[in-house]
């Protein structure tokens, strides 16, 4: 794989120059490291070479190496991507990219907010951005994605509430309720599902009237739902979560908040969703950063385990300082007594948003919000036109829709096969998560997709199922 | 030898409005793209079937600006931000601040990783699935441990992580109700205390002994037959290697609990000494920490969790997986304690990770481990020379491995100067403001410095003799240092009670203009 070389020393170690390693360590007294690792007994110490690969030292070389390994990838430039389901493929904006790269943000960590100002500032504006999007007045500083902030909301609910069983839509995220029912565990062990109406996509309002009571810390629902429905009964919803005196939190895809009410608007206490689309590619999955979102309140301030930056004046008459609110709350602070824990979750996916939100002004969330339900309603009728398969769900969608393959004959397995033939990814096979919706497969339609890349995808589709 | 200097450093400071003090109604960053006509005259008024409960009113209240203005703005705020690329960031100890290789962001850009989708078919994920399987392998190795899950974001995640799995291997034992306690150490990292709290376990925190860590004495007080398992750092934060650490694993076998390694101060063990010979059931890395990816103002960061194969199937789905032929993922895992996050992980920090570990590779890896140790015992020589106050409680005579929690106490005896104040002060000569400790302070007028591998002799040299001239400071003015910094991007905060009072705290603008009105 690499050519073998002696080099004087690496390129990431400079005090391994033979040299400069013997005048340390004269200097410090000592021989060589070993009379450092000299105290680990024996059979505590690791014997021999670890088994790894040959140091490939050329940037030139390891380049090559790992564009070998992603050219056995097929992105979505090469391929038509139909695949979101929390991770999606938006446009990224230049600026977005510029400022993700700027060494000062990328290799800062926890510096106070002196000499890491700027940092602090960034994550105050990602945070009032987000807050004039969902139009609540207090924002965290991220998590780790949209999951563990909504597992995060329901232990918040259950703490406020001391109540310990969450209420939680079908329609979200299979993933999603998968770190809900793990990280909710010790305080809410009772995750219950309230039922999808088949027709619609919209929640069963008869199944949660059923199913709430006083036991219930929270419903969690969200708009769009994981199968892009907009849930049009949000505040109804919400009107029965506060009637039997449980809280309301809404998961959301921030895109959408330029045409789409903010969930405040209808009765939610909590708020969450993603930042991913805002202005941060999908690195498989990597571009991820999960936000909460509240009402400025302590009740709900004192619930929140993640670190808020708080804005504050200086010794310097004028100037804007920042600081952590109420840092008591946190396990930096107050370790196994603490609300929960926190540590390195995903900040620059945060300032990253706050550049897109700044970038893209109140027009521009607009904007795109319409043209992605312009394209993806295109796209939902393209498809449903065609022989054998169809739009599940009547209510209107943003973004995704669910398309099913039953009366076509062919497995979504068989058919995102034969659409690779044609470089596309198809939608997301939900045949295992949902067997209930029969073969359907989860579409997404972004801004990125133009009337001819709609047009190539209904013809191979159409191809295919014939 | 390069030259040493203290530094006649002044950092950018713009005195740079909120970026909603700049807004202009009808200015604009970035035009996103339109419908192509066809499909509106297809559509129609798209948003005419949304319900008008669920539509958006008004427009959010966010920033309106021209794209230069945005640029510029932000340029305006990384200036004032001090990433460890930039300066000397020996600060940060135990987070292991080393340089983020520059190529490994070239890498990460790649439309072969940054324009992948997680759900693609496997067939369509062979590169990136393979990068995750080495990467798997070579933790294994380093670690000695037998399986390893990448889908956690950070380092209290997989702790988290691995308190679950305690919590899923108790309960298929019977035990859930009984096994409710876990053993740990004051200096052990906070989450280490947090994670397994939040999974539900009842913390025993031991107090550290003459060594800095739990007596074994200590530790067998504390085990009963509610001990479900222990969670503990070796180096913990004060770099004193625990020399009794497997008599801690055969105790709390003994008494049927399991135990976790927290490795985020691996940086000095690689090739030295593993978690399989000190008997230990799971371990994390912090990779953002160890292996060189960067810690973006906190986070993306990956913690990659191991365990033993007994416990391997209850690790978060999916696995991937290689049949000798291609790689797969895995999600048939029926005692899987589920997911802790979306996907497959972090796989942006995996990638830059695999490339670190590729050009370091097994000629280097251990210089790694003896260089950050070199350079630990080095500058601690530097300081305590140059320095007569500062000491290092705990362990007397014992060398530290990769860094060592110091105190100032004597100092701020003396002046009345605290540690609070130094670490201001440093922020004047360019330097980032360094870490006293986690909380609860057991160290007096604490700091923690940890040099790794990537830092010259001379940033050693240099970082000495900053502290030795800001401890003259704390004898000739110490206003001086207590009022510092001066020529950071920001000052010293007038009010800190404002953060901790709801009439006065504020975490977005919208809320600043509620408190205190329009300025």
């Amino acid at each position: 794989m690499s050519v073998k070389r002696k080099i004087s020393s690496h390129p990431y170690i400079p005090n391994s120059v033979p040299e400069v390693k013997a005048q340390m360590l004269q200097e410090i007294g000592i021989k060589s490291a070993e009379d450092i690792f000299g105290i680990i007994p024996d059979h505590l110490r690791f014997k021999g070479e670890l088994n790894l690969p040959e140091a490939i030292v050329s940037e030139y070389e390891l380049t090559k190496h790992v564009e070998e390994l992603l050219a056995k990838n097929k992105n979505c430039k090469e391929y038509l991507n139909f695949l979101g389901g929390g991770c999606w493929q938006h446009y990224v904006p230049a600026v977005c990219k510029t400022i993700m790269e700027r060494d000062e943000f990328l290799s800062a960590y926890v510096g106070e907010a002196f000499a890491d100002h700027g940092k602090w500032q960034a994550q105050f504006e990602y945070a009032s951005c987000i807050a004039e999007l969902v139009d609540m007045d207090m924002v965290n500083t991220p998590t780790y994605d949209w999951a563990m902030a909504c597992a995060t909301t329901v232990r918040m609910a259950s703490r406020i509430t001391g109540r310990n069983q969450a209420l939680v839509a079908t329609s979200i995220s299979p993933e999603r309720l998968a770190c809900i029912k793990n990280y909710a565990f010790s305080i809410v062990p009772d995750i219950v599902q309230v039922k999808c109406d088949p027709h619609t996509g919209l929640m069963d309002l008869e199944d949660l009237k059923a199913k709430i009571s006083s036991k219930t810390a929270c419903v969690y629902f969200e708009n769009p739902n994981f199968f892009g429905v907009i849930e049009s009964q949000a505040k109804e919803i919400s009107r029965i979560a506060h009637e039997n005196g449980a809280l309301v939190s809404v998961g959301v895809d921030p895109i959408s908040l330029g045409i789409l009410a903010p969930p405040s608007h209808y009765g939610a206490d909590i708020v969450c969703g993603d930042v991913q689309p805002l202005g941060i590619h999908m690195y498989a999955g990597g571009g991820l950063g999960g936000f909460i979102a509240t009402p400025d309140e302590p009740k709900f301030v004192a619930e929140y385990p993640s670190l808020l930056f708080g804005i504050t004046p200086t010794i310097e008459p004028g100037e804007y300082g920042f600081g952590e609110v109420l840092f008591e709350r946190t396990s930096y602070a107050s370790r196994d007594k603490a609300k929960d824990f926190l540590g390195t979750m995903a900040q620059l996916h945060g300032i990253v948003a706050g550049v897109y939100l700044s970038l893209m002004g109140p027009q521009g969330m607009r904007e795109i919000g319409e043209t992605i339900m312009y394209k993806a309603t295109y796209a939902s009728r393209r498809l449903g036109k065609i022989k054998g398969v169809k739009i599940l769900f009547s209510a209107p969608h943003f973004k995704e829709f669910v398309v099913n393959f039953d009366g076509t004959g062919k497995t979504v397995k068989e058919i995102n096969k034969a659409l690779l033939q044609h470089k596309i990814h198809g939608g997301k096979d939900l045949s295992v998560d949902f067997p209930q919706f029969g073969q359907s497969a989860l579409y997404c339609v972004t801004e990125i997709h133009s009337k001819k890349d709609l047009d190539y995808l209904a013809d191979c589709l159409e191809k295919i199922v014939s | 030898m390069g030259i040493v200097k203290i530094r006649n450093f002044h950092q950018a400071h713009w005195d740079e409005p909120i970026i909603f003090e700049l807004s202009t109604p009808g200015l604009r960053g970035v035009i996103p793209p339109a419908p192509e006509e066809e499909i509106k005259n297809e559509i129609g008024d798209v948003l005419a079937s949304v319900p008008g409960a669920i539509r958006r009113e008004t427009p959010p209240a966010l920033p309106e600006l021209d794209q230069k203005s945005v640029l510029a703005h932000y340029l305006k705020l990384s200036q004032e931000t001090l990433g460890s690329n930039i300066c000397n960031d020996i600060s940060e100890g135990t987070c292991t601040m080393k340089y983020n290789p520059r190529i490994n962001e070239e890498l990460v850009n790649l439309p072969g990783i940054a324009e992948v989708h997680p759900w693609q078919d496997e067939e369509t994920i062979q590169g990136l699935l393979e990068i995750y399987y080495r990467f798997e392998q070579f933790l294994k190795e380093i670690s000695g441990m037998d399986r390893f899950t990448l889908q956690p974001q950070g380092g209290a995640h997989a702790v988290f992580t691995a308190a679950s799995i305690m919590r899923a291997y108790h309960r298929d034992r019977g035990e859930a109700g009984k096994r409710t306690e876990i053993i740990s150490a004051a200096f052990t990292h906070p989450c280490d205390h947090a994670s397994p709290a939040t999974a539900g376990f009842k913390l025993i925190i031991l107090p550290p002994g003459e060594n800095g860590y739990p007596t074994v004495e200590a530790v067998r007080a504390a085990i009963s037959e509610r001990t479900a398992g222990m969670f503990i750092t070796n180096p913990e934060d004060t770099g004193i290697y625990n020399t009794e650490i497997d008599q801690f694993v055969k105790m709390i076998h003994d008494a049927g609990g399991l135990c976790f390694y927290d490795q985020a101060n691996a940086n000095v063990l690689l090739g030295i000494a593993r978690a399989r010979e000190a008997g230990f059931d799971l371990c994390h890395f912090n990779i953002h920490k160890t292996f060189g990816t960067p810690h973006g103002c906190s986070g993306p960061g990956l913690g990659a969790m191991g365990c033993r194969d007994f416990l391997a199937k209850y690790l978060p789905y999916p696995t991937v997986e290689f049949d000798g032929a291609k790689y797969f993922l895995d999600y048939n895992r029926p005692h899987s304690i589920g997911k802790v996050r979306q996907f497959l992980g972090p796989m942006g920090v995996l990638l830059r990770a695999y490339a670190w570990i590729m050009t370091v590779g097994r000629e280097w890896m251990k210089e790694v481990s003896e260089i950050s140790a070199i350079n630990h015992n080095y500058l601690q020589k530097k300081i305590q020379d140059l320095i007569p106050e500062v000491e290092v409680p705990y362990a007397k005579g014992r060398r530290r491995f990769e860094e060592a929690r110091y105190s100032w106490n004597k100092l701020t005896e003396a002046t009345g100067v605290g540690t609070d104040d130094i670490l201001r002060r440093v922020g004047d000569f360019g330097i980032q403001h360094y870490w006293s400790s986690h909380h609860p302070w057991v160290v007096p007028e604490p700091m923690t410095l940890e040099p790794c591998e990537t830092y010259r002799k001379e940033d050693l040299d240099e970082y000495a003799l900053v502290l030795k001239k800001i401890r003259d400071e704390a004898y000739e003015n110490p206003e001086l240092v207590k009022n510092a910094p001066y020529k950071c991007a920001a000052h010293k905060r007038a009010d800190e009670a404002s953060l901790d009072d709801p009439t006065k705290w504020a975490t977005t603008w919208k809320a600043y203009l509620k408190k205190f009105g329009k300025k």
